[in-house]
């Protein structure tokens, strides 16, 4: 089989995931310069380029269920430097959406703060540092994670107990519609 | 001059020196900040982690209430600016998509204005003689490593204003401050963003690496345009030495923060006494808390 040669497999979610991310997974011939610059590779069960290997191959379903999409940090060095100009951080994102959509969240913490983080935009129109923090401890079972730096963040008017709220109703309209376009 | 200011959810928070230390420099330059009313969280990563609609729409409303306004939209956190400026592409490059975004804003949003990093306004409209002239407390000796991160520099067709492997613009801005911008090769590497809540391991093997670049390069400190980068690097510093057995004593300035001290702002002014890597020992042994007492003589 040629390298860079796309197999049959999984068409319909492959064509689904091209135009989301606006990539064509066949572009890719696998230099690996994306997984040299990736600075969490190291951590990943399979790095930038391998995902773009398993899509290439088909194999959609090992790349919806892998970790690299949770750990990916977003910083597009990838997309940045691909001689092909794949955009790799689009698929992370991609994929990653599209696990949360069959329910796969196979980094637990990383998902519970992207659901805490809009929860509390839907509920206040901003982001409330530290009810977000708390919350996140609360429900990933770190009670004390990052404690030590509290009182500090306190003196120094940092932190505060008391959300911001403002535009509430216009962003709960925007949570509202923009999740039933996503739905069509 | 005058901008729609949008400070962000971290600048009202965690990052208050920056919002402090951003108004305190426009006024002394005479650019007038309109805050936007009722602003929005513009989404951060999560939303685009979850929802590409969304992620264009909670940006877009912000911005459609300064091009009410006519005027365009200057952005202080880079993630914030990131995000914005992926809603702008996004209602600029394709008219269906401008459509979708204002049936979910309920607002007619034309892109017509711009949407601009703060240290872009800065270097890039302000200009770097305008600044120069301002200084009255050069930052003479002070080596600092200017820290890009991620969101600020990429992806460049959305970013847009500088390089994104070698930028330039705040090493430039520290220069006509009078101080000395170092040569290293960890600027645009990212700080673990997220991570240091979610995957400290990770995180903190990142952070590690910025530190060691910067010690390496002989900085005695670190500049930032963003107060997500600026709070993993100020508030981790400590615990990410330990955990490397090292010890790093870098203070993290915010851009505006050493262009106010350029200005012989008071520290407190600007919200440095609130770092938690001390400054004032760094200041003191380069002599940059003095009064610039001839300078007073003169007016
Ligand atoms: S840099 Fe681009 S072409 Fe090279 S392996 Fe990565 S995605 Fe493929
Ligand atoms: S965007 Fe994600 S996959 Fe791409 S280099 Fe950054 S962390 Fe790695």
């Amino acid at each position: 089989m040629e390298l860079t040669a796309t197999k049959a497999g999984a068409a319909k979610e492959l064509q689904r995931l091209e135009k989301a991310a606006g990539v064509e997974v066949r572009n890719c011939y696998q230099c690996g310069k994306c997984t040299a610059g990736c600075p969490v590779a190291f951590a990943m069960d399979y790095s930038p380029r391998q995902i773009m290997r398993l899509l290439q191959l088909g194999l959609y379903d090992e790349a919806v269920g892998a970790h690299s999409p949770w750990l990916c940090a977003s910083c597009i060095t990838c997309s940045t430097r691909c001689p092909k100009g794949v955009n790799i951080a689009g698929v992370m994102e991609t994929l990653r959406i599209e696990a949360k959509n069959q329910g796969l969240v196979p980094e637990k913490a990383v998902g519970l703060f992207d659901d805490l983080f809009l929860q509390s935009v839907q509920q206040n129109g901003r982001v409330h540092e530290m009810g977000l923090i708390l919350r996140f401890n609360l429900k990933s079972g770190k009670w004390f994670k990052d404690a030590a730096f509290a009182p500090k963040l306190w003196r120094d008017g940092k932190i505060s107990p008391r959300a911001e709220k403002a535009g509430r109703e216009a962003v709960a309209r925007i949570f509202a519609r923009a999740h039933s376009q996503e739905g069509e | 001059m005058k901008y729609a200011y949008y400070p962000g959810c971290s600048l009202h928070a965690t990052g208050l020196e920056y919002d402090l230390s951003t108004r305190q420099v426009a006024k002394h330059l005479g650019i007038e900040l309109w805050e936007i009313p009722d602003w929005n969280c513009c989404g951060a990563s999560a939303a685009h982690n979850t929802n590409h609609t969304l992620a264009v729409a909670l940006p877009a409303r912000n911005l459609a209430i300064a091009e009410q306004e006519g005027l365009d939209v200057a952005v202080p956190c880079a993630a914030c600016f990131n995000r914005m400026r992926a809603a702008q592409a996004a209602a600029r490059n394709s008219e269906a998509m401008r459509q979708t975004i204002n049936d979910i804003i309920g607002m007619d949003y034309r892109a017509s204005n711009e949407t601009c990093a703060l240290l872009d306004i800065m270097v890039n409209r302000v200009g770097l003689e305008t600044i120069a002239e301002k200084v009255v407390k050069p930052l003479t000796g002070l080596k600092v490593a200017a820290y890009y991160g991620c969101l600020l520099v990429r992806p460049p067709e959305i970013t847009g204003f500088d390089d994104p492997e070698n930028p330039q613009s705040m090493d430039r801005l520290v220069a006509s401050l009078g101080g000395t911008p170092v040569d290293w090769p960890f600027k645009i590497e990212c700080c673990g963003a997220g991570h240091t809540t979610t995957r400290p391991d990770i995180a903190s093997r990142l952070l590690y690496r910025i530190y060691s670049g910067a010690a390496a390069a002989g900085a005695d400190c670190l500049v930032s345009a963003c107060p997500l980068c600026f709070l993993n690097l100020d508030m981790r510093q400590e615990q990410v030495g330990r955990e490397h057995n090292a010890s790093f004593s870098l203070p993290v300035f915010y851009f505006t923060e050493l262009m106010g001290l350029a200005f012989a702002y008071a520290p407190k002014d600007l919200g440095i006494n609130r770092h938690f890597v001390p400054v004032a020992p760094l200041l003191e042994s380069k002599e940059l808390l003095r009064h610039p007492v001839t300078r007073r003589e003169e007016t």
